[in-house]
């Protein structure tokens, strides 16, 4: 299979990035060492490029109505300039992906009355999905797969904002969290969203694919890869599509991944009666924070244990925090199984102490 | 990107060194591994009185994005281990052939080190 590019991949291979597959892209992993990136965007600011996150763009009568049948959140309300965080479930009520969904401000020149952003290598997916309930239900909107019209690049951490600030014409000074505008950013029309997936400050800018470098460049700070946007995200608690939760592998309801924030029962969506079973009768199982207390590392699959060696579950994602300095990880487990409470991890067959935590790991 | 691959190791095809010294090697990984890895975060090793032979893993290296096995280059009792990356791992990108080195074996049988690769057979293997 040949694996897509971004368009910055001539760029990061110039920079000597040490690239991996990723939703069926290839991707920067490291540019330098995640450990420094990780630090420099919990300290002042990193840039990654996201662009293998998908846009599909829908637009007409029926959009506001298609999109929110297909999103477990009300995406009805939204004004322009905002935004939300949303799952996309299938009719038992099990999370497809994660997105966040946009009404774009007023003034982007792309014609867009929805902007909907599912995770690398779903895109095709989801807009076959947003296709085909629409012609099912006989809707009137037109939807598109604008995923390489787009270059998407995050700025995140705390000196984000005065170094956007310096770059662009925009108004930063009262873009709220969710929020967005358009503003020229190094002469290169961009939607900026204040939104990530580290758990910083920060942005996240659209705009398009054949100015990649344009942008890119102009945010000069530390090029970050897809090996720190891991750390990051994890020490936060957020969520991996394909391997926190994964239809076929591991399917899990929004409830269960701990996402019920983003699953509003008072609209119709697909999903939505299942779910609201789930809310009504409580869920066997949830996602917990697990933190090592001995040296070790919690690995993906690795088994989470009782005290007395009775399987509970397994990491779904696990490193060693770069912020903390101990292994932590996600795992789904029996809910009887509370927060604090004194747990192993098999490291390669020797159990390890571990705590069951809220999340994030970090305060933030 | 070049990597230093001192001429008076010698080496084995899966990135570890070994230094001999009347008897006893002392056995690390090479610049170019811990830069294969990355991060070094976590190294959990044989003990000492252990006996490893050679070909087989006597413990693993994880950077945050791998684990990896670390194989003997040599057969022989583990003498002493490097008790300083129990708090300071870092210390295996930072100096692979100083202070991040691994353990320490008094050998079984040092005509073993014929099987190993010399500077210029490794040098040539990663170039």
């Amino acid at each position: 299979m040949t694996l897509r590019q971004p368009p910055l991949a001539d760029a990061h291979e110039a920079s000597g990035a040490t690239l991996t597959e990723f939703g069926g892209w290839e991707m920067s992993v490291e540019f330098d060492s995640i450990r420094a990136e990780h630090e420099t965007v919990r300290e002042s600011v990193g840039r990654f490029d996201v662009s293998h996150m998908g846009q599909l763009t829908v637009s007409g009568p029926d959009a506001r109505r298609l999109t929110n049948r297909l999103v477990t959140n009300d995406v009805s309300d939204l004004d322009p300039g905002e935004s939300n965080y949303a799952a996309i479930t299938d009719d038992r009520g099990a999370i497809l992906d994660d997105t966040v969904v946009y009404r774009p401000p007023e003034g982007w020149s792309v014609d867009a009355d929805y902007l909907v952003v599912p995770n690398a290598g779903h895109d095709t997916e989801m807009t076959d999905r947003w296709v085909d309930h629409r012609d099912a239900w006989e809707l009137d909107a037109a939807v598109e797969n604008r995923t390489e019209s787009f270059a998407m690049v995050a700025l995140q951490g705390r000196d984000a904002r005065d170094l956007l600030a310096a770059e662009t014409d925009a108004d930063l000074g009262d873009l709220g969290r969710f929020e967005t505008t358009v503003g020229a950013v190094a002469g290169v029309e961009t939607l900026i969203s204040r939104t990530g997936y580290t758990g910083e400050p920060g942005y996240e800018l659209i705009y398009p694919w054949e100015e990649a470098e344009a942008v890119w460049s102009a945010l000069s700070c530390q090029p970050c890869g897809l090996g720190a946007r891991d750390t990051l995200r994890l020490e936060m608690g957020f969520l991996l599509s394909g391997q926190d939760f994964d239809v076929d592998e591991n399917p899990r309801n929004p409830y269960e991944a701990g996402i019920g924030f983003a699953v509003d029962l008072d609209t119709e969506f697909v999903g939505r009666d299942a779910l609201e079973g789930a809310a009504v009768e409580g869920v066997d199982e949830t996602l917990r924070g697990i933190e090592l207390v001995d040296r070790g590392v919690p690995r993906t699959g690795y088994a989470v244990e009782s005290p007395d060696g009775d399987q509970l579950g397994e990491i779904t994602s696990g490193t060693m925090s770069p912020t903390l300095g101990r292994g932590i990880g996600l795992a789904y487990l029996p809910a009887e199984v509370g927060l604090d409470e004194s747990v192993r991890v098999s490291v390669r067959g020797e159990p390890k102490k571990a705590r069951t935590t809220a999340t994030p790991f970090l305060d933030r | 990107m070049s990597f230093d691959v001192p001429s008076d190791l010698r080496y084995l095809d899966s990135h570890e060194w070994a230094r001999v010294d009347d008897g006893t090697a002392r056995i690390g990984i090479s610049d170019f591994a811990q830069d294969e890895l990355g991060d070094v975060v976590f190294v959990d090793l044989s003990g000492e009185g252990d006996e490893v032979a050679a070909g087989d893993d006597f413990g693993v290296v994880e950077s945050i994005k791998a684990v990896s096995d670390i194989y003997a280059p040599l057969s022989g009792t583990v003498v002493a281990v490097n008790d300083d990356l129990v708090d300071r791992p870092e210390l295996v990108n930072e100096a692979p052939y100083g202070d991040g080195w691994l353990i320490e074996i008094e050998l079984d049988d040092e005509s073993e080190l014929d099987d190993l690769l010399s500077a210029d057979e490794y040098g040539d293997q990663i170039a």
